[in-house]
């Protein structure tokens, strides 16, 4: 039976957290405000077949799941790394009846669970700007957590053969910045050309995508299984690896 | 009742064994020093002994469980002051030892009743809610001693647990120590200031190359491995007095540096001897009883380990 005992890691996390509490939530919020007011109006009145706010209830679509994995990459590197190699503060866990695997997992949900707030803060603002027409807009909630998982999951694979801070910009340049641009985020994957159509479908963000925008117009994604079941590769293989590596590094 | 028990062990990294067949056995109550130059193997026999680590080979049983197959359980009873410090930066004193209690399943109203008695115990009584950051060094470690109590542990582990404190810091924690092993606690600490082991120590091993050399009380490991006299001869003369006078007087004579150091079990004819050049200002003397450093160093020899 799988432990429990992640959940003391998590509560951890938490604490730290509850003290910046504020300003956190509060850059969750502005952050997509900014987005979809400043794109939604700036480019979204460029573009008169979609008639201004319905290109700020597009960009709405894809900001949940461009917000996601930024929250859960910047969480999974920088903090983890911080707590596994700067302050050490895994060694001292371990030390305790805990195990590194409870540790890692505890880092991987929680790393999703911050996440999870930050993708719903948008889905919040979204609604607030009247950009959610249905309850449907609901399902984009494990979406996002599936999402999370996916992109902890990555970059705690990162953490894992990191030396330094400085190794992050790398994943950062070639995986995050990418799939920022190119994953439908902005704009219709169907505006790219065909070779890079055709890498966007490998990529997880692009799956996400897939999944929220229908479902934040009201409408059911097609090939929903597909999506979902990318998500949760990238989630359970990633998490394996990191693992893995993580054991590699750490138990030697 | 045997509170660890290591037989046989053995670890390797790359193909040079750090640890190479290692045997010992804490009882309880008893303080347990490791002892041994940079490298020697002694965190890695400590973390093999947590669990922290698969071993190539051999037993280790730490408080009745098998270890690493059980070591999460064993663990459960066992406190540990790592040799870097690596108190929560993000949490008070109080929250460091609240959150610490917790990853042992102690439920909050245990650990509101036992943090006041720790915070007591560590001196730091009206430094509750100060951050970590505010705290000195010798702070530090008095909280990261308190906080391996957190789940008053049977069996300590203490790596190097005064290294860089100044004298004062070091001697507090010297007596906090002590004051456990009063109260039945099993320690095992490793440490290369002999000082404190010979202060510290029931018994002792004294480790390298990944082998334990020499095992015994402070006091018959420098009855069986040096002469219990020393006198150390400093200056532009002492070469040349060793060669007349020492080396005949003194059972052994070692030169490592500057300083000509006789080992004699009776010093009497060397220090009457050096009492003649008294006048000399190319010759000054130490006459002192041979201790623990000596025996360390005839051991485990006098080069410098990086």
């Amino acid at each position: 039976m799988p432990s429990l005992r992640f959940l003391h890691v998590w509560r951890r996390n938490l604490l730290v957290w509850r003290k910046l509490a504020l300003p956190s939530v509060l850059g969750n919020l502005a952050d997509p405000l900014l987005y979809m007011v400043g794109l939604g109006y700036g480019l979204g009145s460029l573009m008169p077949q979609m008639q201004g706010g319905g290109y700020m209830a597009f960009l709405a679509g894809g900001v949940v799941c461009s917000a996601t994995m930024m929250t859960a990459s910047f969480e999974a590197m920088y903090s983890a790394f911080s707590r596994m190699h700067v302050q050490r503060t895994w060694d001292a866990i371990i030390n305790a009846p805990l195990t590194l695997n409870d540790v890692i997992m505890g880092e991987w949900i929680w790393a999703a669970s911050k996440a999870l707030l930050s993708g719903c803060a948008v889905l919040l603002v979204a609604a607030v700007l009247g950009l959610v027409p249905s309850l449907m807009a609901l399902w984009i909630v494990p979406v996002i957590l599936l999402t999370g998982l996916a992109f902890s999951a990555l970059a705690l694979i990162i953490t894992a053969l990191s030396p330094s801070y400085d190794f992050f910009s790398y994943y950062f340049t070639l995986a995050i910045t990418p799939m920022m641009l190119l994953c439908g985020v902005f704009f219709p994957l169907e505006q790219l050309p065909g070779a890079i159509h055709a890498l966007a479908q490998a990529l997880p963000l692009t799956h996400a995508v897939a999944l929220a925008r229908p479902l934040m117009n009201g409408v059911l994604p097609a090939l929903a299984w597909l999506h979902i079941l990318v998500l949760a590769l990238y989630a359970g293989i990633g998490y394996a690896c990191a693992r893995h590596l993580l054991n590699k590094r750490l138990l030697k | 009742m045997t509170q660890l028990r290591v037989e046989n062990l053995r670890k390797s990294y790359d193909g040079r064994e750090v640890v190479a067949g290692v045997n010992f056995a804490l009882a309880h109550g008893e303080c347990f020093g490791l002892l041994g130059p940079n490298g020697a193997g002694k965190t890695t026999t400590l973390r093999l002994t947590l669990g922290l680590t698969q071993p190539d080979g051999g037993r280790i049983t730490l408080l009745d469980h098998e270890v690493p197959a059980h070591a999460r359980e064993a663990r459960g009873r066992v406190g540990v002051v790592p040799q870097l410090d690596n108190l929560d930066p993000d949490f008070t004193v109080r929250e460091n030892l609240l959150v610490y209690g917790r990853y042992f399943d102690l439920p909050r109203a245990a650990l509101e009743a036992r943090i006041p008695e720790l915070l007591d115990y560590a001196q730091l009584g009206t430094r509750a809610d100060a951050r970590i950051q505010t705290l000195s060094g010798g702070m530090k470690r008095r909280l990261t001693l308190a906080r391996a109590l957190i789940n008053d542990p049977d069996l300590l582990f203490l790596d190097e647990p005064t290294t860089g404190l100044d004298p004062q810091a070091r001697h507090v924690i010297w007596e906090r120590l002590r004051q456990l092993t009063l109260r039945g606690k099993t320690l095992l600490l490793t440490t290369h200031f002999m000082e404190e082991a010979e202060r510290l120590c029931h018994r002792l091993a004294i480790m390298d190359h990944g082998r334990i050399i020499a095992i015994g009380t402070p006091r018959e490991l420098i009855a069986a491995h040096i002469e219990p006299e020393v006198v150390e001869v400093y200056g532009d003369g002492a070469d040349a007095w060793s060669a007349a006078a020492g080396k005949q007087l003194a059972e052994r004579c070692e030169k490592p540096g500057e300083t000509v150091f006789c080992y004699t079990r009776d010093a009497h004819a060397l220090v009457a001897n050096l009492a003649h050049h008294d006048a000399r200002t190319d010759i000054r003397y130490l006459h002192r009883r041979a201790n623990l450093e000596d025996v360390f160093l005839k051991l485990t020899g006098r080069d410098l380990r990086d």
